[in-house]
């Protein structure tokens, strides 16, 4: 490291961080100790980073921690659910001496990160998605996660707009409610346009299987489907599909704009960016660790993609006025009288579910409108 | 497959009698050319793995720095080696084992996974049990489960002339598929909301680490199983025997010796380690069996098997060297910000030098000059 690289972090805190208002109060020493040593943040991935999909979106919130003062980050990718992430959290810690880490796929949580943070309870664990629970799991951990179905509403509204058919397609991942939710909430939007739209879903049972999802997207083109969307961890094949196919097709995870200049209509997209920050700026302080993040919209845990060029006037009107109602908060997609897709009423009339509301994080059905069932 | 048999062994009957000089030279002199392949592969691998790390814009000199500080550098870096070596020894068994009798077995990643729920339901019976049975228990159990699966191909080979390689490979995508349905339907514990997983093993039935090691009991059950197949093949008149069944079945009927079952049961031992394998990811890293169970390590074992030339002693320290490169890669990505294939590459050249080099053995320019 130059005695430039020592000096730009510093004379940037001493401009005026909360950390360079502590720090001056701090005896000479540590006061320069604290401004040269950064703070070391390691992020960890499941696949490539460039995946067009989950993985790149916690890639981007990495890259934003680059550009922020007094910080280094170390990144390791695909990073298998074994006993091999222990190791790599072990090697960041002792090798790199990382004091923030971030274990980004949800089958590092248990057991691999919990023994960790057990093992070194100086670093902060923040991890995506898993269920932190107070008293259950250690204060050093933590978790974040986004109400991305406000997204995937919203994509279904544009949606809605767009498709000629009448028909829209959803490749899934695996039946988890997480993903159940998205499906519903992209239907639902979909069908406050116009409430004969249907969407037919194709489970792939596999977070990662291209090969599935491209067999999935082209039976679904086949079927008449005019608009295509996702929940897998990279969306990459299925945009690539419905772009070569000539149809449209909505994101997830990070932006797939780039792989269909066409056809991309818009995308719900993370900005793990938000957590990121909240946990590097805690770590700086020294203030307890946030263990549990959540949020939407309004909170910047989600955005959506740019609309793209095939989407009409109409489209963008309504789905911005919906957009500002959920920024303003208290905006509800479960709203009852709200039927499954076997007739059955899951929320009964006069009910609404706020985002927040545990119950929709365990949703078991598939709504009205939706051609399918839960496998299994 | 002939050159299954270690060289070493073979030369063991050279000149002088055991314990003088002479024979002590003999016994060198024939380690040192069973090495020279794999010493030439080494420059070989270290020349074009340098090469394409200075095309990429790297510093060669740097990179390889790295490599041998993440691997090998100190005692993390060793213990992070051997951890990540621990799986790979059993599941480089599996492949060796059935290479003694003349078996190309490629599935083991099935009996991996197989072995690893027959481990987590059993564990799960056994929940009140002391450890000194259910562990016992538990490897049984996933020994037995894996090598049931890999019998059924050195059964169809015997019985119907079923390659053994595609039925093994194929039979491997049945059990991940029966595997995951097990896991999602019958055995799934109801509260495995978003990952579906059986239900966890108590703590006292989780393997502890080794003493004084950071690194789980799945080493030294590698090693052991490794030396005691070793010592089987080298020593007993078992050994002797699948070697013969292997090398030349008809000889070995025409000596009267049981073919068939030496060759099913070396499928069957070959299955029983890389069931063993998937008993210890699930006792000692996952508590319980899950997707994360099919990590790969069975389609490892194929490549640490042959670069081993299928000797079961050789296989651990050829998993310690694979393990060696995985820690480096995980310094290189986090140092250099290369990419997680550049180990690939490296591991690529390596096998590729080895196998190569290993054709060229016997040819006259390796042999001893009298």
């Amino acid at each position: 490291m130059s005695s430039n690289d020592l000096l730009l972090p510093r004379r940037r805190l001493l401009a005026g961080t909360a950390l360079a208002g502590a720090s001056l109060t701090l005896p000479g020493a540590l006061r320069q100790a604290l401004a040269q040593a950064p703070l070391v943040v390691g992020v960890i991935y499941v696949g490539p980073r460039g995946d067009f999909g989950y993985n790149q979106a916690q890639a981007a919130a990495a890259a934003a921690l680059k550009k922020m003062p007094g910080i280094k980050v170390v990144e390791e990718e695909n990073v298998p659910e074994t006993a091999a992430v222990q190791k790599t959290m072990e090697a960041m810690i002792n090798q790199d001496k990382a004091t923030l880490i971030f274990p980004t796929s949800f089958g590092y949580f248990d057991p691999h990160m919990l023994k960790m943070a057990q093992k070194y309870p100086k670093v902060r664990f923040a991890h995506c998605g898993g269920m932190w629970t107070a008293g259950k799991h250690p204060t050093n951990t933590g978790s974040y996660f986004g109400y991305i179905d406000e997204c995937q509403f919203l994509a279904g509204v544009v949606a809605g707009f767009t498709s000629k058919s009448k028909k829209l397609g959803f490749i899934a991942a695996k039946p988890i409610g997480q993903v159940l939710r998205n499906i519903n909430a992209f239907t639902l939007g979909a069908r406050l346009v116009d409430p004969s739209i249907t969407t037919r879903v194709i489970f792939t049972g596999e977070w990662s299987m291209p090969v599935k999802e491209a067999e999935a997207s082209t039976s679904l083109i086949d079927q008449g489907v005019d608009v295509l969307t996702s929940h897998v961890d990279s969306p990459k094949v299925i945009v690539e599909t419905a772009e070569k196919r000539g149809i449209f097709s909505c994101g997830y995870h990070a932006s797939q704009a780039a792989l269909a200049p066409k056809g991309y209509l818009t995308g719900a997209e993370w900005d793990w960016a938000t957590p990121y920050s909240a946990q590097v700026k805690a770590a700086q302080t020294g203030a307890p660790m946030p263990n549990f993040l959540r949020g939407g919209l309004k909170d910047g845990y989600v955005k959506m993609s740019p609309y793209g060029k095939a989407v009409s006037d109409a489209a963008k009107k309504k789905a911005d006025e919906i957009k500002a109602a959920m920024s303003k908060g208290g905006y509800a997609i479960f709203k009852g009288a709200l039927k499954d897709n076997k007739g059955n009423v899951v929320i009964a009339a006069g009910k609404s579910l706020d985002q927040f509301d545990a119950e929709l994080e365990k949703m078991n059905y598939l709504v009205e409108g939706v051609i399918g069932s839960i496998p299994g | 497959m002939s050159s299954a048999a270690p060289a070493v062994g073979l030369q063991a009957a050279g000149p002088g009698a055991p314990g003088t000089a002479a024979w002590l030279r003999a016994q060198l002199a024939a380690a040192a050319l069973a090495a020279a392949p794999a010493g030439v592969a080494l420059v070989i691998t270290v020349l074009l793995f340098s090469a394409a790390v200075a095309a990429a814009g790297f510093d060669a000199l740097e990179v390889w720095g790295l490599i041998l500080s993440g691997g090998f550098g100190d005692a993390f870096a060793w213990q992070n080696t051997l951890q990540r070596a621990a799986p790979l020894m059993l599941t480089g068994l599996a492949v060796a084992l059935p290479a003694q009798a003349g078996r190309v077995i490629i599935g083991a990643e099935g009996a991996l996974v197989l072995g690893g729920l027959a481990a987590a339901a059993l564990g799960n019976v056994l929940a009140t049990a002391s450890p000194a049975l259910a562990w016992p228990a538990m490897a049984l159990a996933g020994a037995l489960a894996g090598g049931l699966w890999i019998a059924i191909a050195g059964l169809l080979r015997d019985k119907r002339e079923v390659n053994e390689t595609i039925s093994s490979l194929l039979l491997s995508f049945i059990a991940i598929a029966l595997f995951n349905q097990c896991v999602e339907t019958v055995l799934r514990d109801p509260a495995s909301l978003n990952k579906a997983s059986t239900k966890p093993l108590p703590d006292a039935l989780m393997l502890p680490a080794m003493p004084g090691l950071d690194v789980h009991w799945g080493l030294g059950v590698g090693v052991a199983v490794a030396l005691l197949a070793w010592g089987v093949l080298r020593f007993t008149p078992l050994g002797l025997a699948l070697k013969v069944a292997g090398g030349n079945p008809r000889a070995a009927l025409g000596v009267g010796l049981p073919v068939s079952a030496l060759t099913v049961g070396a499928c069957a031992a070959g299955g029983a380690c890389a069931g063993l394998a998937g008993a210890v990811e699930v006792a000692a890293v996952h508590g319980a069996a899950n997707a994360s169970l099919i990590a790969g390590y069975g389609y490892s074992g194929i490549l640490i098997a042959f670069a081993a030339r299928f000797s079961p002693a050789g296989v651990v320290p050829v998993a310690i060297l694979v393990g060696g490169i995985a820690a480096s890669g995980s310094l290189l990505q986090r140092r250099l910000g290369l990419p997680d294939a550049a180990v690939t590459v490296l591991l690529g050249f390596a096998f590729v030098a080895l196998i190569g080099c290993e054709t060229l053995r016997g040819r006259s320019f390796w042999k001893r000059k009298a």
